[in-house]
């Protein structure tokens, strides 16, 4: 096991000087409220769009206060490491990123986000009258029966939503088309992760949970939990099987399906491991006679320095890859502008 | 009985979580995230600033301070359903006369029923409602039946570690220790403990 090896000072000061650091490297494209511990975009509120908030616990980065910025979200709520941020923060972004246009809120599908943000929406509704709507993501295939569970988890198909929307509130559709757009993006995707090592609260000094040399979990989420299930070490075109078949036969995803595939790393695992999944996981969709529109591949949605991938896809049609295709310009995402 | 019993309880309280922050994070890492026990702490510790920096002229207001404060520091699931424990608990103690057992009791209810409006748990689902539903029950059954406050409190506590106990064997269906399915069993609900906690700690310093 061993003790923790970090680059930190103090366990309970990582998040608060992570965001002092994002304030110092961007200050081109964001501002950082560090009494909030929320990231704006630098120009918020932009008058007439619809402004898009997004939070949860920190560790994922670059997710969420790297994905903001011109066409992608408004702010982004910070909370500690693994946990949901908390109402005054959400209340205070919804304020002000609120240009008249409504905002939406994009919501994991975890208890705590969940509950966070609904809490949020009733303070607002008591409070000064902004509209509005929120969209939960919920695209996580290995939690199988959601009738005795707290529902799918959010995980990849939150990044590729937080792009997408992002692009259609850039071009000023309404607060109901945003969140309908939301809604279509989460309910064609499907996501499926796995771990070969767990990862290391900072405030908890010890590894969340341990894995043998030899052993994998899979069914992973992103807050270093263990999955559903502990197997042995296989080789990269076995776990991209685990991986994209499970999520194929959700949807399902069928032949003559165009989708955006995305192979996003854990944190831990190198590019060159990355790109060599991508490589499986792009033969085993073509076998399936799949057309990958666009792809996504690298580390976007983390946890901490755990090892492993998860595979994402997204069925995709003409406006959604254009959509995708329009610029972007974040710290974690950048085309086009 | 005022407000100094409730500031005495909140005090011991987060005196206590501070101690078992190490040993609820433990319970969380074998079925969830690993932060309950430092999230609780965190929550607690802010009360207690609360505490140091200002005088409550009635237990309802000091109640209804640490739910907004729990719900401000605490994040996570925790917080919310904490905070609105605590939150249902003072407007309900508001307007109430003299402060007896059995208003006590429908604070008790209050909170409670906002912890099931919030989380919609059931009997069984492996949460801190394992713990709180025994405990209200246990609570009202020794208020009816004559006890004083002390031993209302203590039957509550009592009642509120045999559910936590229970939790052990159960396949959790609520919060993230769901995620594992089958492996969530055999494990204590990190919830179910910090409410024994709170509730154990009521019955050492609020009557």
């Amino acid at each position: 096991m061993g003790g923790m090896k970090k680059l930190i000072n103090e366990p309970g000061d990582v998040v608060s000087e992570a965001l002092r650091g994002m304030a110092a490297a961007h200050p081109d494209r964001l501002r950082v409220d560090h009494e909030n511990r929320i990231v704006y975009r630098k120009d918020a509120p932009r008058s007439g769009k619809v402004g898009l908030i997004s939070g949860g616990g920190s560790g994922h980065e670059p997710m969420h206060g790297g994905f903001v910025g011109l066409g992608m979200l408004d702010a982004a709520c910070a909370g500690e490491v693994f946990t949901s941020p908390v109402p005054d923060q959400m209340m205070a972004a919804t304020k002000a990123v609120d240009a008249g246009a409504g905002v939406l809120h994009i919501v994991k599908n975890y208890t705590g986000d969940v509950m966070n943000f609904e809490m949020a929406a009733e303070l607002a509704a008591a409070d000064a009258g902004t509209e509005v709507l929120s969209v939960v993501t919920n695209d996580d295939v290995a939690v199988q029966d959601s009738l005795y569970t707290a529902g799918r988890r959010g995980v990849g198909v939150t990044v590729l939503l937080e792009k997408i929307v992002g692009a259609a509130a850039e071009e000023g559709r309404s607060l109901q088309e945003v969140a309908d757009l939301a809604k279509k993006v989460n309910d064609n995707g499907r996501s499926m992760g796995m771990a070969l090592t767990s990862c290391t609260v900072p405030a908890a000094g010890k590894p969340t949970f341990e894995l043998a040399e030899n052993e994998m979990e899979v069914g992973i989420g992103i807050h270093g939990e263990p999955g559903r299930q502990r197997l042995p070490l296989a080789p990269a075109k076995d776990v991209a099987a685990m991986l994209v078949d499970p999520v194929v036969s959700d949807l399902p995803y069928q032949q003559g399906d165009s989708v955006i595939a995305f192979v996003n790393g854990m944190g831990g695992t190198p590019l060159i491991e990355l790109y060599l999944m991508y490589n499986e996981v792009a033969q085993l969709l073509d076998r399936a006679g799949i057309t990958i529109a666009r792809n996504l591949v690298g580390n976007y949605i983390t946890s901490l320095e755990m090892a492993g991938c998860s595979v994402t896809l997204l069925k995709v049609d003409d406006e959604l890859v254009r959509l995708w295709d329009a610029p972007v310009n974040t710290p974690g995402l950048r085309w086009g502008a | 009985m005022g407000v100094d019993n409730f500031v005495n309880w909140l005090r011991d309280a987060a005196s206590t979580m501070h101690d078992n922050a190490a040993y609820l994070t433990e319970l969380d890492s074998a079925i969830g995230d690993a932060d309950h026990g430092t999230n609780m702490d965190r929550g607690f510790q802010a009360v207690v600033a609360v505490l140091d920096e200002s005088t409550f002229a009635s237990a309802d207001e000091l109640m209804k301070k640490t739910g907004m404060t729990l719900v401000s520091k605490v994040g996570g699931a925790s917080g919310p359903l904490y905070g609105t424990f605590f939150l249902r608990f003072g407007t309900a103690l508001a307007g109430a006369s003299s402060i007896t057992p059995e208003v006590i009791g429908e604070a008790f209810t209050a909170g409670v029923g906002g912890i099931l409006q919030r989380g919609k748990p059931e009997l069984g689902d492996k949460t801190m409602y394992d713990a709180w539903a025994p405990a209200l029950d246990a609570y009202d059954a020794a208020v009816a039946g004559g006890s004083d406050l002390a031993g209302a409190l203590n039957a509550a506590a009592e009642a509120a570690a045999k559910g936590r106990d229970a939790t052990v064997p159960l396949i959790a269906r609520k919060g993230r220790a769901s995620y594992l399915g089958e492996r969530s069993a055999g494990h204590l609900d990190p919830g179910a403990t910090s409410t024994t906690l709170l509730l154990e700690s009521a019955a050492r310093t609020l009557a």
